[in-house]
């Protein structure tokens, strides 16, 4: 590529930025991203602030809001110390879901740096908060800021009012479910007819008007029916009605707890509903990292070829680019698992090959994407309707596993070692494919825990069940702990058991 | 559609409170770590205040925010990891210790922290652990406060005072209320009346009735006017004024007094300690008095006030009168501190030799003309490192010690210990400044 430059042409010289530098960093960057990308994003909110700030952002899951809590505050010690023993880097930036779009630009970035992140935050994540279909479905851009508003005055309020323990031993438990605490495949069930009919007795004063004693005889005949086993059909009746099995415990806890009062289940719903606004993200780490990447990196590249950048300016963005987007080899001290820019960003890269310049084995791979002439398309439709799990079953690709020398090791606790099932070659490109997809589904990398069971008449013990997949048990120590907390907010015992997958 | 924002004037620090959360939360673990450091700490060079505060290393354990997590080990996993050189399917490979080969990855996954992690307390932090629990020992009941006066300060309002401190809100406020409880016309109402009588008076001819409505008009105009004469528009009664009364102070002061014998017998390692406690205590003043100052003084034979400097470094040698340190002492508060503007401590370091019976001499001025003064008197004793002897009975000792136990069944703000190691330094501290029951009996009065 031939820079062909004029001074009046570049955007900046040198390393100092300014308000006006970038509002006309900006504004070319928004002409490409807008026009020739065709990307489709929230108005844009940029806002600068200091490395403390920053590490403040950090502390608080990158929000720019959050109630306060004690292990926001040792998360914020712990980076705040590897950041000034020089240990841990801190991001250029923070960008939010939310609407207008939030992202936060350090000032000790250099004006390179910050055309570099705007491109990055402010449209390539931002396209992808605006148009994946899991943000879409799941979450609230428009009403984050408010919600996070409200969590936050009120568990300040009910710090105020029953002190900080009472507090903080409702925030603890809760946050030792925040993983058991979002429904991955539908809304919040409705009530029954059935729940909506007991409503209705509540409201017709129908309930107050029954004995104490008509309800324990009823609940001492219906425990004594109960005794045959699994198949009984009060059990089952039982579980119907309070919506058993259900993945999410914290809702579970919420709405059935017979314990908590109603400000405790109003914090556990906070805690659910931000665990619940977060889930999307932790399932697209390498589609939302690939995209921004990827935007970014088209866009320096416009701007370097229409002679809008100094050589300088663009060796540095390239200089960070090729640290982000860096893989290093399985046996590389450096190594630390699939980096999600390295991935995303070269899947995407490679989308566009494939449309461009498509091979053989691509036509054979991808008859669908292979040769079309709008690579723009194919990529902002990959981004809309994917996640990370079915964005690499439908798109690694064969070259891309020969680059990078994917193979999948097999780890059998019951064999001594490790074994190679598979590596970059003809046989082993689907089975790579699989294995690599299903790591990112979250429903496999964490527990499947279900509240199975409980009799509310008898003795209310909570039963949860785990159903463990290829023999991988919880860990122990942590398991027991949560466990703790689980009684906590239940009152009465909680135990767990496990179902192996048959 | 777009706009940037400066956000670098906005307060950072917003996860304070969540800082101050997780040292409260972590407290324990922090005071045993904080315990620990002064322990084995190094005196800093000048001999002051620790400047940037302290770090400390605390275990994860207690801090642990648990998740049900897979376990690292068991069952049936596949990995896919990048840059395959050479291997070939159905190759083995020896199980890495402790972990699947993605180890660094799961751990912060699964067991986040686990570790051990340090980070660094600010100086007000770590002084307010180490000093947690202990109270300043104003055993004397005194008024050693001195009271300056600084300014002025608000004292409410009155019905009198000067034009420029009235008090306009609350003047105005009266007086919107006298009005309308005595129903003072607006001039408003006064205008319409005027209006109507201007519009009857503009026709020529007027018939009887409008002769009487006219009529009714401007005696009805003339009672307005009168109400509005009648009832002021601000009347004497409503006037406020801010009040304001010279603003007194209680600026506290103390001063410590460090006595160290220096002769021969004192070494490095004595006056090291010696040194360990002066500090701790001048910290712990700093924190419960606005200005805290410190007199250094030495003695041989005879006492003299030195600097910092000289006080711990320089070597002397002679002989040993304990007491002329002490008769320092009460010269140097006789001469520049008041004692109802300073409160006085003492502490004195020695390793309990004295010559013949000087000891007697010692006690003497400390029961009548120290202890009086001083609102606490610390003496600690540095005997040799295998000295246990001496250290787990308290009935054993030379004069100066003997002595002194005598001063201490006397009077309560005294107190006496015997150190051999630096880890013993902090203990004893806390054990003098532990709450006791105050206004117990004192020598002075």
């Amino acid at each position: 590529m031939q820079a062909v430059k004029t001074s009046s042409d570049v955007l900046f010289d040198g390393p100092e930025w300014t308000f006006e530098l970038l509002e006309k960093a900006r504004d070319v960057i928004e002409d490409i991203a807008l026009q020739d990308l065709g990307l489709d994003v929230y108005p844009n909110q940029i806002e600068i602030i200091s490395s403390e700030q920053m590490l403040d952002a950090y502390s608080c899951a990158g929000l720019p809001l959050m109630y306060q809590h004690w292990s926001f505050g040792k998360h914020f010690v712990r980076d705040e110390t590897l950041y000034r023993t020089g240990r841990q880097g801190l991001a250029y930036e923070i960008v939010i879901n939310s609407n207008p779009c939030i992202s936060y630009n350090m000032e000790e970035n250099t004006m390179a740096m910050q055309t570099l992140v705007m491109a990055h935050a402010a449209f390539g994540h931002n396209h992808f908060f605006k148009n994946n279909y899991l943000f879409l479905q799941w979450t609230d851009a428009a009403g984050i800021h408010d919600y996070l508003a409200f969590a936050k005055n009120y568990i300040a309020a009910c710090e105020e009012r029953y002190g900080l323990e009472a507090v903080e031993e409702i925030l603890d438990a809760a946050h030792a479910l925040q993983a058991q605490a979002v429904f991955r495949y539908g809304r919040p069930p409705q009530p029954t007819v059935a729940e909506k009919k007991a409503m209705q007795r509540v409201r017709d004063g129908y309930e107050s008007s029954q004995s104490l004693l008509d309800l324990w005889t009823d609940a001492t005949m219906r425990r004594e029916t109960s005794d045959d086993g699994d198949e009984d059909p009060a059990i089952s009746a039982r579980q119907r009605e309070l919506n058993l099995p259900q993945e999410n415990v914290l809702y579970f806890l919420e709405k059935n707890s017979p314990i908590l009062k109603p400000w405790q289940r109003e914090m556990l719903r906070i805690v659910r509903s931000l665990a619940q606004y977060l889930y999307p993200q932790k399932q697209t780490k390498v589609m939302n990292e690939g995209c921004a990447t990827f935007v970014h990196y088209y866009i320096i590249n416009q701007l370097y070829q229409h002679g809008r950048l100094t050589q300088g300016a663009f060796m540095e963005m390239m200089h960070s680019h090729t640290n982000v987007v860096l893989q290093p080899d399985y046996d590389d001290g450096r190594f630390g698992g699939i980096n999600p820019y390295a991935l995303g960003f070269a899947m995407m890269t490679d989308i566009r090959r494939i449309c461009e310049a498509p091979t053989d084995e691509d036509r054979e791979w991808f008859p669908d994407i292979a040769g079309d002439p709008n690579w723009r398309g194919v990529l902002k439709d990959a981004w809309a309707n994917y996640r990370d799990e079915s964005f690499i079953q439908q798109f690694l690709s064969p070259h891309l596993i020969r680059k990078f020398k994917l193979f999948t090791l097999s780890n059998d606790a019951d064999r001594p070692n490790l074994e190679v099932s598979h590596i970059h070659n003809r046989a082993g490109y689907r089975d790579i494919r699989r294995e690599l997809a299903r790591s990112y589904d979250l429903a496999y990398l964490e527990p499947d825990i279900q509240v199975t069971d409980v009799d509310l008449r008898g003795d209310r013990e909570l039963k949860l069940t785990h159903f463990a997949r290829n023999g991988i048990q919880l860990e122990p120590g942590n398991r027991d702990e949560v466990l703790k907390h689980a009684r906590r907010l239940w009152g009465y015992n909680v135990v767990i058991s496990v179902k192996t997958e048959s | 559609m777009h706009h940037f924002i400066d956000r670098r004037r906005n307060p950072k620090g917003k996860s304070l409170g969540n800082r101050q959360r997780f040292l409260r939360r972590a407290r324990d673990n922090i005071k045993e770590r904080v315990d620990q450091s002064v322990r084995g700490k190094a005196l800093h060079p000048a001999g002051g205040d620790p400047q940037d505060g302290e770090k400390v290393t605390i275990p994860a354990r207690g801090l642990k925010e648990p998740r049900l997590a897979h376990s690292a080990t068991g069952g049936l996993r596949h990995h896919v990891l990048p840059g395959n050189k050479d291997y070939v399917v159905g190759d083995t490979i020896a199980r890495p210790q402790g972990g699947t080969g993605q180890g660094g990855r799961k751990a912060s996954e699964g067991g986040e922290g686990e570790d051990e992690f340090s980070f660094t307390l600010s100086q007000d932090e770590y002084l307010e652990i180490l000093f947690d629990g202990l109270e300043l020992p104003d055993l004397v009941e005194k008024n050693t406060f001195e009271t300056i006066t600084v300014g002025t300060r608000r004292a409410g309002l009155t019905t009198a005072g000067s034009p420029n401190n009235l008090n306009l809100v609350r003047t105005m406020r009266n007086s919107l209320g006298r009005r309308i409880a005595l129903q003072r016309p607006s001039l408003a109402a006064l205008r319409e009346v005027e209006e109507q009588i201007a519009m009857l008076a503009a026709k020529e001819p007027l018939t009887a009735v409008q002769m009487q409505l006219l009529g009714d008009l401007q005696a009805r105009l003339e009672i307005l006017k009168r109400k509005r004469r009648v009832v002021g528009y601000i009347d004497p009664l409503d006037l406020r004024y801010d009040t304001f009364v010279p603003e007194k102070i209680r600026n506290s002061k103390a001063v410590v007094f460090c006595l160290m014998d220096v002769s021969g017998s004192m070494q490095e390692r004595e006056k090291d300690l010696a040194k360990r406690f002066f500090l701790l205590l001048h910290l712990f003043l700093s924190r419960g008095y606005e200005q805290t100052e410190i007199v250094f003084i030495r003695h041989t034979h005879h006492a003299q006030e030195v600097d910092e400097e000289t006080f711990f470094y320089a070597r002397e040698t002679g002989g040993t009168i304990v007491s002329t340190a002490l008769e320092q002492m009460k010269e140097i508060i006789a001469d520049r501190y008041p004692t109802e503007e300073w409160n006085i401590y003492g502490a004195q370091a020695s390793d309990g030799e004295n010559f013949g019976n000087d000891s007697l001499r010692c006690k003497a001025l400390l029961l009548e003309d120290l202890l009086p003064l001083c609102q606490f008197y610390a003496y600690v004793e540095i005997v040799d490192e295998d000295a246990d002897m001496l250290l787990s009975n308290a009935d054993a000792g030379e004069d100066l010690w003997q002595a002194y136990r005598q001063v201490k069944d006397k009077v309560q703000h005294f107190e006496m210990q015997r150190v051999s190691l630096p880890s013993h330094i902090y203990p004893i501290f806390r054990e003098f400044f532990l709450p006791k029951i105050k206004g117990a009996q004192n020598a002075g009065g």
